[in-house]
Protein backbone atom coordinates (compact mmCIF):
# COMPACT_ATOMS: atom_id res chain seq x y z
CA UNK A 1 0.00 0.00 0.00
CA UNK A 2 1.34 3.69 -0.72
CA UNK A 3 0.80 6.37 1.15
CA UNK A 4 -0.67 9.55 -0.42
CA UNK A 5 1.79 12.91 -0.04
CA UNK A 6 0.85 16.14 -0.20
CA UNK A 7 3.04 19.55 0.03
CA UNK A 8 1.49 22.26 -0.41
CA UNK A 9 3.03 26.09 0.06
CA UNK A 10 1.08 29.11 -0.71
CA UNK A 11 2.06 29.75 -3.62
CA UNK A 12 1.24 26.03 -4.95
CA UNK A 13 1.40 22.56 -4.79
CA UNK A 14 4.27 21.25 -5.01
CA UNK A 15 3.95 17.38 -4.69
CA UNK A 16 0.93 15.23 -4.89
CA UNK A 17 1.93 11.47 -5.52
CA UNK A 18 1.74 8.04 -3.76
CA UNK A 19 4.71 7.25 -2.07
CA UNK A 20 6.38 4.01 0.66
CA UNK A 21 7.17 6.89 3.70
CA UNK A 22 7.65 10.02 4.92
CA UNK A 23 9.92 11.70 6.99
CA UNK A 24 8.40 14.58 8.40
CA UNK A 25 10.61 16.88 10.81
CA UNK A 26 8.57 17.43 13.92
CA UNK A 27 8.92 20.08 16.31
CA UNK A 28 9.31 18.06 18.88
CA UNK A 29 11.11 15.46 16.64
CA UNK A 30 11.07 14.20 13.64
CA UNK A 31 8.77 11.16 12.56
CA UNK A 32 8.23 8.71 9.78
CA UNK A 33 4.52 8.51 8.09
CA UNK A 34 3.97 5.05 6.52
CA UNK A 35 0.37 4.33 5.37
CA UNK A 36 -2.37 3.63 7.92
CA UNK A 37 -0.91 6.00 10.32
CA UNK A 38 -3.03 7.50 12.88
CA UNK A 39 -4.55 10.39 12.76
CA UNK A 40 -2.28 12.77 13.99
CA UNK A 41 -1.28 16.63 13.93
CA UNK A 42 2.31 18.39 14.21
CA UNK A 43 3.76 21.51 14.07
CA UNK A 44 7.20 21.42 12.03
CA UNK A 45 10.28 23.20 12.25
CA UNK A 46 12.67 24.34 9.80
CA UNK A 47 14.49 21.15 8.32
CA UNK A 48 14.49 18.63 5.45
CA UNK A 49 11.55 16.27 4.41
CA UNK A 50 12.66 12.94 3.38
CA UNK A 51 10.62 11.03 0.72
CA UNK A 52 10.99 7.45 0.48
CA UNK A 53 9.23 6.64 -3.09
CA UNK A 54 10.28 3.12 -2.19
CA UNK A 55 11.17 0.38 0.21
CA UNK A 56 14.91 0.60 1.03
CA UNK A 57 15.28 3.40 -1.89
CA UNK A 58 17.30 6.54 -0.83
CA UNK A 59 15.43 9.44 0.14
CA UNK A 60 14.70 12.64 -1.66
CA UNK A 61 14.80 15.94 0.36
CA UNK A 62 13.15 18.82 0.34
CA UNK A 63 13.90 21.65 2.50
CA UNK A 64 11.10 23.25 4.38
CA UNK A 65 10.75 25.93 6.41
CA UNK A 66 7.72 26.62 8.57
CA UNK A 67 4.14 25.17 8.71
CA UNK A 68 2.63 21.69 10.11
CA UNK A 69 2.14 18.45 8.53
CA UNK A 70 -1.20 16.51 9.20
CA UNK A 71 -1.77 13.08 8.73
CA UNK A 72 -5.44 12.22 7.78
CA UNK A 73 -7.44 9.34 6.46
CA UNK A 74 -6.70 10.38 2.64
CA UNK A 75 -2.73 10.63 3.75
CA UNK A 76 -0.12 13.15 4.55
CA UNK A 77 -0.88 16.61 4.40
CA UNK A 78 2.25 19.13 4.68
CA UNK A 79 1.31 22.62 4.90
CA UNK A 80 4.64 24.82 4.72
CA UNK A 81 5.43 28.30 4.25
CA UNK A 82 8.43 27.90 2.29
CA UNK A 83 10.04 25.29 -0.37
CA UNK A 84 13.36 25.22 -1.03
CA UNK A 85 14.15 22.31 -3.91
CA UNK B 1 -14.10 75.36 -38.18
CA UNK B 2 -10.38 73.85 -37.48
CA UNK B 3 -7.76 73.86 -40.24
CA UNK B 4 -6.45 71.24 -41.96
CA UNK B 5 -3.11 71.15 -39.96
CA UNK B 6 -5.15 71.00 -36.60
CA UNK B 7 -7.27 68.46 -37.73
CA UNK B 8 -4.39 65.96 -38.88
CA UNK B 9 -2.34 66.91 -35.73
CA UNK B 10 -5.61 65.78 -34.09
CA UNK B 11 -5.64 62.52 -35.61
CA UNK B 12 -1.83 62.16 -35.29
CA UNK B 13 -2.07 62.48 -31.33
CA UNK B 14 -5.30 60.13 -31.38
CA UNK B 15 -3.43 57.43 -32.96
CA UNK B 16 -0.69 57.68 -30.52
CA UNK B 17 -3.44 57.16 -27.49
CA UNK B 18 -4.73 54.36 -29.36
CA UNK B 19 -1.23 52.56 -29.57
CA UNK B 20 -0.65 53.15 -25.72
CA UNK B 21 -3.91 51.76 -25.03
CA UNK B 22 -3.36 48.94 -27.41
CA UNK B 23 -0.50 48.10 -25.52
CA UNK B 24 -1.63 48.46 -22.35
CA UNK B 25 -4.17 46.14 -23.25
CA UNK B 26 -2.52 43.38 -24.49
CA UNK B 27 0.10 43.73 -21.77
CA UNK B 28 -2.54 43.10 -19.29
CA UNK B 29 -4.21 39.90 -20.66
CA UNK B 30 -0.52 38.58 -20.36
CA UNK B 31 -0.39 39.50 -17.29
CA UNK B 32 -4.28 38.70 -16.26
CA UNK B 33 -3.52 34.57 -17.57
CA UNK B 34 -0.16 34.86 -15.15
CA UNK B 35 -2.41 36.54 -12.43
CA UNK B 36 -5.22 33.92 -12.91
CA UNK B 37 -2.74 30.92 -12.48
CA UNK B 38 -1.37 32.17 -9.62
CA UNK B 39 -4.52 32.77 -7.47
CA UNK B 40 -5.41 29.22 -8.69
CA UNK B 41 -1.96 27.73 -7.51
CA UNK B 42 -2.76 29.46 -4.20
CA UNK B 43 -6.28 27.74 -3.61
CA UNK B 44 -5.23 24.14 -2.23
CA UNK B 45 -3.05 25.96 0.14
CA UNK B 46 -6.31 27.82 1.84
CA UNK B 47 -8.55 25.06 1.63
CA UNK B 48 -6.53 22.64 3.17
CA UNK B 49 -6.17 25.35 5.52
CA UNK B 50 -9.09 26.12 6.50
CA UNK B 51 -10.02 22.64 6.46
CA UNK B 52 -7.82 21.97 9.98
CA UNK B 53 -8.95 25.36 10.78
CA UNK B 54 -12.71 23.74 11.39
CA UNK B 55 -11.57 20.64 12.60
CA UNK B 56 -9.12 22.03 15.51
CA UNK B 57 -11.46 25.10 16.64
CA UNK B 58 -14.24 22.81 16.85
CA UNK B 59 -12.10 21.14 19.37
CA UNK B 60 -10.58 24.31 21.37
CA UNK B 61 -13.32 26.50 22.73
CA UNK B 62 -14.09 28.37 25.90
CA UNK B 63 -11.49 30.54 27.81
CA UNK B 64 -8.39 28.56 26.85
CA UNK B 65 -9.12 29.87 23.00
CA UNK B 66 -6.50 32.09 21.60
CA UNK B 67 -7.01 35.89 21.44
CA UNK B 68 -6.94 35.61 17.94
CA UNK B 69 -9.97 33.65 17.60
CA UNK B 70 -11.93 34.94 20.15
CA UNK B 71 -11.44 38.65 19.86
CA UNK B 72 -10.69 41.16 22.69
CA UNK B 73 -13.92 40.99 24.34
CA UNK B 74 -15.33 44.17 23.07
CA UNK B 75 -15.72 45.49 19.55
CA UNK B 76 -15.50 49.34 19.78
CA UNK B 77 -12.45 49.90 17.37
CA UNK B 78 -12.34 48.82 14.42
CA UNK B 79 -9.41 48.73 11.74
CA UNK B 80 -10.62 48.18 7.60
CA UNK B 81 -7.73 47.09 5.93
CA UNK B 82 -8.16 48.20 2.23
CA UNK B 83 -6.40 46.85 -0.64
CA UNK B 84 -6.28 48.75 -3.89
CA UNK B 85 -3.88 48.38 -6.34
CA UNK B 86 -0.66 50.86 -7.10
CA UNK B 87 -1.40 51.44 -11.12
CA UNK B 88 -4.45 52.99 -12.35
CA UNK B 89 -5.42 52.33 -15.97
CA UNK B 90 -8.26 50.16 -15.00
CA UNK B 91 -11.15 51.89 -15.13
CA UNK B 92 -13.53 51.85 -11.87
CA UNK B 93 -11.97 49.25 -9.86
CA UNK B 94 -10.15 51.14 -7.41
CA UNK B 95 -13.28 53.80 -7.53
CA UNK B 96 -15.34 50.74 -6.69
CA UNK B 97 -12.86 49.11 -3.78
CA UNK B 98 -13.09 52.76 -1.80
CA UNK B 99 -16.67 53.15 -2.27
CA UNK B 100 -17.15 49.47 -0.35
CA UNK B 101 -14.73 50.97 2.19
CA UNK B 102 -16.41 54.01 2.63
CA UNK B 103 -19.90 52.63 2.81
CA UNK B 104 -18.62 50.32 5.68
CA UNK B 105 -16.50 53.08 7.69
CA UNK B 106 -20.34 54.91 7.36
CA UNK B 107 -21.92 52.07 8.59
CA UNK B 108 -19.98 51.60 11.83
CA UNK B 109 -19.57 55.20 12.57
CA UNK B 110 -23.27 56.00 12.69
CA UNK B 111 -23.05 52.71 14.93
CA UNK B 112 -20.83 54.57 17.39
CA UNK B 113 -17.51 52.61 16.37
CA UNK B 114 -14.20 54.04 16.33
CA UNK B 115 -12.46 53.44 12.57
CA UNK B 116 -9.32 53.18 11.38
CA UNK B 117 -8.22 52.83 7.93
CA UNK B 118 -4.68 50.62 7.09
CA UNK B 119 -4.42 51.07 3.43
CA UNK B 120 -2.45 48.60 0.86
CA UNK B 121 -1.28 49.74 -2.50
CA UNK B 122 -1.17 53.30 -3.67
CA UNK B 123 -4.73 54.32 -5.37
CA UNK B 124 -6.77 54.57 -2.06
CA UNK B 125 -4.71 57.05 -0.34
CA UNK B 126 -5.99 59.92 -2.04
CA UNK B 127 -9.75 59.16 -1.66
CA UNK B 128 -9.86 57.57 1.43
CA UNK B 129 -7.36 60.58 3.13
CA UNK B 130 -10.50 63.16 1.71
CA UNK B 131 -12.93 62.17 3.69
CA UNK B 132 -10.71 60.47 6.58
CA UNK B 133 -7.64 62.35 7.20
CA UNK B 134 -7.08 61.85 10.73
CA UNK B 135 -8.51 58.29 10.73
CA UNK B 136 -5.66 56.75 8.60
CA UNK B 137 -3.40 54.51 10.13
CA UNK B 138 -0.92 53.46 7.80
CA UNK B 139 0.34 52.62 4.24
CA UNK B 140 1.49 49.60 3.34
CA UNK B 141 3.17 50.68 0.26
CA UNK B 142 3.11 47.18 -2.22
CA UNK B 143 4.56 49.25 -5.48
CA UNK B 144 8.02 48.49 -5.11
CA UNK B 145 8.08 44.50 -5.81
CA UNK B 146 6.99 43.42 -9.32
CA UNK B 147 4.51 40.27 -7.67
CA UNK B 148 3.14 41.20 -4.59
CA UNK B 149 3.90 37.99 -3.21
CA UNK B 150 3.77 35.96 0.15
CA UNK B 151 6.61 37.80 1.75
CA UNK B 152 4.32 41.09 1.71
CA UNK B 153 1.24 39.24 2.79
CA UNK B 154 3.35 38.23 5.72
CA UNK B 155 5.20 41.50 6.69
CA UNK B 156 0.98 42.78 6.45
CA UNK B 157 -0.07 40.17 8.99
CA UNK B 158 2.69 40.59 11.08
CA UNK B 159 2.47 43.71 11.48
CA UNK B 160 -1.33 43.52 11.99
CA UNK B 161 -0.91 41.05 14.64
CA UNK B 162 1.65 42.71 16.09
CA UNK B 163 -0.86 46.15 16.15
CA UNK B 164 -3.52 43.33 17.31
CA UNK B 165 -1.68 41.82 20.41
CA UNK B 166 -0.44 46.02 21.64
CA UNK B 167 -4.28 46.44 21.75
CA UNK B 168 -4.67 49.23 19.10
CA UNK B 169 -8.18 47.80 17.61
CA UNK B 170 -10.25 44.91 18.43
CA UNK B 171 -11.63 44.05 15.08
CA UNK B 172 -9.92 44.36 11.53
CA UNK B 173 -12.21 44.16 8.38
CA UNK B 174 -10.12 43.06 4.89
CA UNK B 175 -11.74 44.95 2.20
CA UNK B 176 -10.48 43.83 -1.50
CA UNK B 177 -12.38 42.77 -5.22
CA UNK B 178 -13.01 39.36 -5.68
CA UNK B 179 -12.06 38.34 -9.38
CA UNK B 180 -15.13 37.10 -11.12
CA UNK B 181 -14.17 38.11 -14.65
CA UNK B 182 -12.61 40.25 -17.07
CA UNK B 183 -15.90 42.13 -16.88
CA UNK B 184 -16.58 42.20 -13.37
CA UNK B 185 -14.48 42.34 -10.07
CA UNK B 186 -16.87 43.36 -6.29
CA UNK B 187 -15.64 44.40 -3.54
CA UNK B 188 -15.69 42.37 -0.45
CA UNK B 189 -15.50 42.87 2.91
CA UNK B 190 -14.49 40.27 5.30
CA UNK B 191 -13.64 40.04 9.05
CA UNK B 192 -10.27 39.30 9.60
CA UNK B 193 -9.51 39.52 12.94
CA UNK B 194 -10.63 37.93 15.53
CA UNK B 195 -10.57 35.29 12.89
CA UNK B 196 -14.55 34.03 12.10
CA UNK B 197 -14.89 31.07 13.90
CA UNK B 198 -15.87 28.27 10.93
CA UNK B 199 -18.78 26.97 10.62
CA UNK B 200 -20.02 23.51 9.53
CA UNK B 201 -18.78 20.31 11.56
CA UNK B 202 -14.88 19.15 11.92
CA UNK B 203 -14.49 16.90 9.00
CA UNK B 204 -13.17 13.51 10.72
CA UNK B 205 -14.18 14.99 14.23
CA UNK B 206 -15.35 11.54 15.30
CA UNK B 207 -11.92 10.23 14.68
CA UNK B 208 -8.84 10.48 17.22
CA UNK B 209 -6.63 12.55 16.46
CA UNK B 210 -3.13 12.96 18.09
CA UNK B 211 -1.81 16.60 18.15
CA UNK B 212 2.08 17.16 18.91
CA UNK B 213 2.73 19.43 20.83
CA UNK B 214 -1.18 20.36 21.88
CA UNK B 215 -4.52 21.13 20.15
CA UNK B 216 -3.61 25.29 21.61
CA UNK B 217 -0.44 25.51 20.36
CA UNK B 218 -0.86 23.87 17.26
CA UNK B 219 -4.16 26.77 16.76
CA UNK B 220 -1.70 29.74 18.34
CA UNK B 221 0.55 28.40 15.46
CA UNK B 222 -2.24 28.19 13.10
CA UNK B 223 -3.97 31.59 13.69
CA UNK B 224 -1.61 33.96 12.13
CA UNK B 225 -0.59 31.56 9.14
CA UNK B 226 -4.48 31.72 8.40
CA UNK B 227 -4.35 35.58 8.55
CA UNK B 228 -1.52 35.59 6.35
CA UNK B 229 -3.09 33.38 3.58
CA UNK B 230 -6.04 35.90 3.88
CA UNK B 231 -3.69 38.65 2.86
CA UNK B 232 -2.32 36.11 0.51
CA UNK B 233 -5.15 35.74 -1.40
CA UNK B 234 -6.59 38.97 -1.19
CA UNK B 235 -3.32 40.18 -2.76
CA UNK B 236 -3.43 37.87 -5.55
CA UNK B 237 -7.11 38.80 -6.19
CA UNK B 238 -6.43 42.05 -6.02
CA UNK B 239 -3.61 41.37 -9.12
CA UNK B 240 -6.30 39.24 -10.89
CA UNK B 241 -8.66 41.90 -10.62
CA UNK B 242 -6.48 45.16 -11.69
CA UNK B 243 -5.34 43.33 -14.93
CA UNK B 244 -8.82 41.98 -15.65
CA UNK B 245 -10.34 45.60 -14.86
CA UNK B 246 -7.10 46.82 -17.14
CA UNK B 247 -7.85 44.82 -20.02
CA UNK B 248 -11.42 45.91 -20.31
CA UNK B 249 -11.25 49.42 -20.15
CA UNK B 250 -8.06 49.48 -22.53
CA UNK B 251 -10.14 47.75 -25.06
CA UNK B 252 -13.13 50.40 -24.42
CA UNK B 253 -10.55 53.34 -24.64
CA UNK B 254 -8.96 51.44 -27.49
CA UNK B 255 -12.18 51.33 -29.03
CA UNK B 256 -13.15 55.16 -28.46
CA UNK B 257 -10.29 55.76 -30.49
CA UNK B 258 -10.46 54.15 -33.30
CA UNK B 259 -14.33 55.90 -33.26
CA UNK B 260 -12.65 59.17 -32.82
CA UNK B 261 -10.17 58.80 -35.70
CA UNK B 262 -12.36 57.47 -37.71
CA UNK B 263 -14.72 60.64 -37.21
CA UNK B 264 -11.74 62.62 -37.64
CA UNK B 265 -10.55 61.18 -40.76
CA UNK B 266 -14.05 62.26 -41.84
CA UNK B 267 -13.89 65.59 -41.10
CA UNK B 268 -10.63 66.00 -42.29
CA UNK B 269 -11.79 64.74 -45.91
CA UNK B 270 -14.18 67.14 -46.04
CA UNK B 271 -12.66 70.21 -45.15
CA UNK B 272 -9.72 69.06 -47.42
CA UNK B 273 -12.54 68.79 -50.24
CA UNK B 274 -13.82 71.92 -49.38
CA UNK B 275 -10.84 73.54 -49.86
CA UNK B 276 -9.89 72.21 -53.14
CA UNK B 277 -13.57 73.02 -54.42
CA UNK B 278 -13.13 76.72 -52.80
CA UNK B 279 -9.95 76.73 -54.75
CA UNK B 280 -11.72 75.68 -58.36
CA UNK B 281 -14.51 78.37 -57.91
CA UNK B 282 -12.33 80.74 -57.59
CA UNK B 283 -9.96 80.06 -60.84
CA UNK B 284 -12.92 79.72 -62.61
CA UNK B 285 -14.07 82.56 -61.62
CA UNK B 286 -11.14 84.13 -62.34
CA UNK B 287 -11.09 83.11 -65.90
CA UNK B 288 -14.61 83.99 -66.81
CA UNK B 289 -13.88 87.32 -65.45
CA UNK B 290 -11.10 87.65 -68.29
Amino acid sequence: MALHFELVTPAKLVRSEDVHMVVVPGAEGGFGVLDGHAPFMSTIRDGEVQIYKTEGGSPETIEVRGGFAEVGENGLTVLAEHVES
Amino acid sequence: MASLKELKGRINSVKSTQKITKAKQMVAAAKLRRAQAAAEAARPYAERLSGVMVSLASKVSGDSAPKLLQGTGSDKRHLLVVVNTDKGLCGGLNANIVKAAKAKATQLITEGKDVTFYLVGKKGRAPIKRDHPERIEKHFDTSNVRQPGFEEAEAIADDLIERFEKGEFDVAHLVYPIFKSALAQDPTVDQLIPVPSPEGEGSGGDAVVEYEPGEEEILEELLPRYVKTQLFGALLEREASEQGASMTAMDNATRNAGDLINKLTIQYNRSRQAAITTELIEIIAGAEAL
